[in-house]
């Protein structure tokens, strides 16, 4: 069947039209920056023909701090995160994706959900322990990040990113972020990674490294171990990393553990003795 | 949104302060929409992929790439496209700073310099390098383009 777009303007619209056109045996797919489903499509590697459009509605909007959150709906853009800077670090990962007008576009929502694997914006809601609204036709759900991002948000079928929520606790915390590209300064990464410092922790999320964004306990723990020296615990780092690491166009696995070593040594500067 | 058959929609687009019906596939990128039915000819086809910035207009004061966008998106907003833009202090700049040698790429910069003008009332270089990182010139005419974005920032001072 030809390609259909239709508009919902509340989350029960939006679910049940995905559940309906399912039904069908059609391929729907929920549409808000669209630059993804847009590209993906014209060179067959998508197969979407239903795309439902949840710009409108309100909750995927809200971008506000309250008293206790600071929450995000998933079709707020990557261009209205950086101007409005509720969250520093968020604002400085996703200030390096893409590029400045494509960034009008691109949602947090449309990233983090993507196909293309880096999914940088993904990683300030790992370091934060977010939680996320998840919306499907049989209701709403709020989940720890942590219980369903694994390599990917583990949607279940027709399910809605809705928003997100990050205690306010973290948002002043000291962080770094830092985007390694092979070369000039916009463009897929090389390895992104993204540190934040929380009750004398040093946090740690990675992009680029691996075909996945991940957040690892384990390595963490690694790098807090204050009883090795620096340098030994950046090589335990790189001895206990996830496979595989990517060997493509962009750089060879040993190149990228190479910067992965120099970029834990800069987060360590950056956040070790604050 | 009406049906006119099974495959097109009618949708309804206000560019350069006029409104235009389209029967469209709504599938189809405004891009094409803007070059094919309205025969706005300026955008122009690069790399259909967000990349390289030649197809860059402004919605809603927004710089957007017209390739990222479907046109049933744009009902309801304001298009500028480059034939909406008049003897602009912007393009009056890249004649001065011959800003530009094949021209393919100037009207996606010229719209992006024109959105960072409207948006910004005294960029700093860094913006502005940031805003232009968005589009690309195979020609090489970066310091040119820049130039001339910073005389029309002047010019927009005075």
């Amino acid at each position: 069947m030809a390609f259909e777009y239709i508009f919902a303007s509340t989350i029960e619209q939006a679910t049940k039209k995905y559940a309906e056109v399912e039904g069908q045996n059609r391929y729907p797919a929920y549409y808000a920056g669209g630059t993804e489903i847009i590209t993906l499509r014209r060179i067959d590697q998508l197969n979407v023909d239903v795309s439902i459009d949840v710009k409108q509605i309100a909750a995927c909007n809200i971008h506000q701090v309250d008293k206790e959150y600071f929450v995000i709906g998933s079709c707020i853009t990557l261009t209205d995160i950086e101007e409005l800077n509720y969250f520093p670090l968020l604002t400085d990962v996703c200030k390096e994706i893409a590029d400045r007008t494509a960034r009008n576009k691109i949602t947090i929502g449309g990233n983090i959900c993507g196909n293309i694997f880096y999914r940088e914006a993904v990683l300030p809601f790992l370091l934060t322990d977010s939680v996320l609204v998840l919306a499907s036709e049989n209701g709403i759900r709020t989940e720890y990040i942590h219980d369903v991002f694994e390599e990917q948000l583990l949607l279940e079928n027709g399910e809605l990113l809705v928003q997100a929520f990050i205690d306010k606790k973290y948002l002043s915390k000291e962080y770094i972020a830092i985007k390694v590209r092979q070369q000039w300064e916009t463009g897929y990464p090389l390895i992104t990674i993204a540190g934040l410092k929380f009750d004398g922790q040093i946090r740690v999320a990675i992009s680029g490294l691996c075909p996945f964004p991940f957040r690892s306990l384990e390595l963490e723990n690694l790098i807090n171990n204050k009883t090795l020296r620096r340098e030994e615990r950046i090589a335990e780092v790189i001895n206990h990393l996830p496979s595989p690491i990517l060997n493509d166009v962009e750089g060879s696995d040993e190149y990228r553990l190479f910067v992965l070593s120099d970029l834990l040594e800069k987060v360590l500067d950056r956040l070790e003795g604050i | 949104m009406p049906e006119s058959g099974p495959n097109l929609v009618i949708v309804k687009l206000r560019v350069n302060g006029e409104n235009h019906f389209v029967t469209i596939p709504p599938s189809k990128t405004l891009l094409a929409t803007l070059r094919e039915n309205l025969f706005l000819t300026g955008a122009k086809p690069g790399c259909f992929n967000g990349d390289c910035g030649a197809c860059t207009i402004i919605i809603d004061q927004v710089a957007m790439k017209s390739c990222l966008m479907l046109a049933v998106e744009a009902q309801g907003k304001e298009i500028i496209t480059i034939e909406g833009l008049k003897d602009s202090p912007l393009q009056q700049a890249f004649i001065e700073e011959f800003a530009f040698q094949c021209g393919y790429c100037t009207p996606g910069f010229i719209m992006n310099g024109h959105a960072l003008l409207l948006n910004e009332h005294n960029p700093s270089r860094e913006k502005i390098k940031e805003w232009l990182e968005s589009n690309i010139c195979r020609c090489t005419s970066y310091e040119e383009i820049e130039a001339a974005v910073l005389k029309a920032i002047v010019h927009k001072k005075e």
